[in-house]
């Protein structure tokens, strides 16, 4: 397992939290809106590697769901917004090393920070799919999912992450 | 060392990507460099989702399934009865197929709502934090596809085809708040249909002396060339409406015939019907419009969907087949074949049906064969 150099890791963790994302959670139609366990994978790695490895996954993350099928908007628009996630997330990761809770704290903010700068992003360029309605009634459905998948995903994510050769990403 | 300088240095730079990357697409709107990339995304990630979509579908319908327990019994006992009569009327088929050939050209009746269609299974739904609705399917532009096709179910209109890849596509859904469609109703007003999430549809009139009043179906008013709407395709029935002052355009809310909750197989218009089936395709109540006794239909598309498709066949195939087998190779409910579906709304003496798609939800035990424009 330490043989697996990080980087490639999590791009195979972030495409497949992607292709979970798109084929299972989606298409389910839960109430409210979907869970997004690509918000989990990059608070679990912002957690282990920091705010700059936060940031850089949290972008190509991003990216990857910028551009994947079926997405339809703006190219740049989620990974800016991952970006800014991931970055916060790891701002956190010396305290969340030892407290579970302040993990948990740390995904639902990111939830919530996807979904309300995805939305306000949106107001800026325009997007006609985003109103203030859209965004408030799903803001807590978004939470609540994402830290009811959390236990189940961060600590595998956590220790693959940390268990997969570091590059020089260490600060 | 947690927020050094080079921390913010790093931040700024992706962030400023990010700027950049949306200026760029949102410049070349759906076009260029941008648009192909997103071509490019589809054909190579296309396939790597299908095969995921073949291998999570029964945890998908595991978990849809629980939702409606207690109905899927008296489905089941429904189906078993259907497929019994539909057993049945396929042992006589051959002596009316010719009897029924000879009829149809003097009836005339093939003009009418013949969609030439593709069917394509949804295997990926996109709908990020309740802002886009978009669903990726099996099909793509190796089977003829391109961008703006009209995309419908047994139910009616479910939307457009945005990017098409090789192997797949995704559909800009109807309920997705950038999808309008010009709409018309059954006194030939006509209006605007808009999407909304998970919101009812919103409905405006053009005419300001038009009025409309709960209830009343709509139908696609068709766009210039046929693209991307065509004609004829049911689209949702009124659930209310304003009432406005004199001079006013009148506005309503609109309830979708399709279930987008329970998409599944989908059928794309490859060929649009020569004439306006104007409200053939509304006719009797939707969404389950049984055909009785008319179900004329000769050999057609090989469709296998399980019982758990939600594609609820509901008009009757009929004139010549011309029936493309199942390419995919997958085990699972993978129908694609095009066919020509036609309604036959007058009533033709035999009734034959072959079971060409396994109909859901038609409870009706009489000899119907309700098949699908779509």
């Amino acid at each position: 397992m330490a043989e697996i150099p990080r980087a490639a890791l999590i791009v195979v963790l972030v495409l497949l939290a992607c292709v979970v994302d798109a084929v299972l959670f989606d298409p389910l139609s839960l109430p409210g809106s979907p869970p997004n366990l690509l918000v989990l994978v990059v608070a679990a790695i912002a957690l282990v590697l920091g705010p700059v490895g936060g940031a850089v996954t949290g972008f190509l993350a991003g990216l990857a769901a910028d551009i994947l099928p079926p997405a339809d908007h703006l190219i740049g628009r989620y990974a800016l917004v991952f970006c800014l996630a991931g970055y916060l997330v790891g701002l956190v990761h010396d305290e969340a090393q030892d407290s579970v809770v302040l993990s948990l704290v740390a995904v639902g903010a990111a939830a919530a920070v996807a979904t309300l700068l995805y939305g306000a992003l949106g107001g800026l360029l325009s997007d006609g799919r985003v109103d203030a309605h859209t965004i408030l009634s799903s803001l807590p459905f978004s939470i609540f999912y994402d830290v009811l998948l959390a236990p189940f995903v961060v600590p595998w994510v956590m220790s693959l992450t940390r268990r997969a050769e570091p590059q020089v990403t260490r600060k | 060392m947690r927020d050094s300088r080079r921390t913010r240095v790093v931040l700024a730079l992706l962030l400023l990507t990010a700027f950049t990357l949306i200026t760029l697409d949102y410049r070349s709107r759906g076009g260029g460099f941008f648009g192909s990339i997103r071509r490019t995304a589809s054909s190579v990630f296309g396939p790597v989702e299908r095969v995921a979509a073949d291998v999570v579908r029964p945890v998908r319908h595991a978990v849809q399934a629980v939702g409606d327990i207690g109905s899927n019994h008296k489905k089941v006992t429904d189906l078993q009865k259907e497929v019994a009569t539909l057993q049945q009327q396929l042992k006589l088929q051959p002596f009316d197929t010719a009897r029924e050939n000879e009829l149809e050209q003097l009836l005339h009746v093939s003009a009418v709502g013949q969609y030439k269609l593709l069917y394509a299974q949804v295997i990926a739904v996109s709908a990020r934090n309740g802002f886009e609705w978009t669903a990726t399917i099996d099909a793509g532009s190796s089977d003829g596809l391109k961008e703006n096709m009209t995309v419908l179910n047994g139910d009616g209109l479910v939307g457009r085809l945005k990017i098409v890849g090789s192997t797949t596509s995704t559909v800009l859904l109807a309920i997705d708040p950038e999808f309008n469609v010009g709409v018309r109703l059954p006194n030939n007003a006509m209006g605007v249909v808009s999407g909304h999430g998970r919101s009812a549809m919103s409905l405006e009139m053009l005419d300001p002396t038009a009025r409309v009043k709960s209830g009343d179906g709509l139908v696609t008013q068709g766009s210039l060339d046929q693209t991307p709407f065509v004609w004829g395709v049911p689209v949702g029935s009124v659930l209310s409406a304003t009432n406005p002052l004199a001079g006013d355009v009148q506005t309503g809310e609109v309830k979708p015939y399709v279930d987008f909750s329970t998409l599944d197989l989908v059928g794309i218009v490859v060929e649009p019907p020569r004439v306006d089936p104007r409200e053939a395709l509304l006719a009797p109540p939707l969404p389950t419009v049984t055909v009785t006794t008319t179900a004329t239909a000769t050999a057609t598309a090989t469709v296998t969907a399980s019982p758990l498709a939600s594609f609820t066949p509901t008009f009757s195939f009929s004139s010549t087949p011309t029936a493309k087998p199942s390419k995919s190779s997958s085990p699972t409910p993978t129908a694609k074949a095009s066919s020509k579906p036609s309604v036959t709304p007058s009533a033709t003496p035999t009734p034959t049906a072959k079971p060409t798609a396994t109909p859901t939800g038609s409870p009706t035990g009489a000899p119907t064969a309700s098949a699908s424009h779509g």
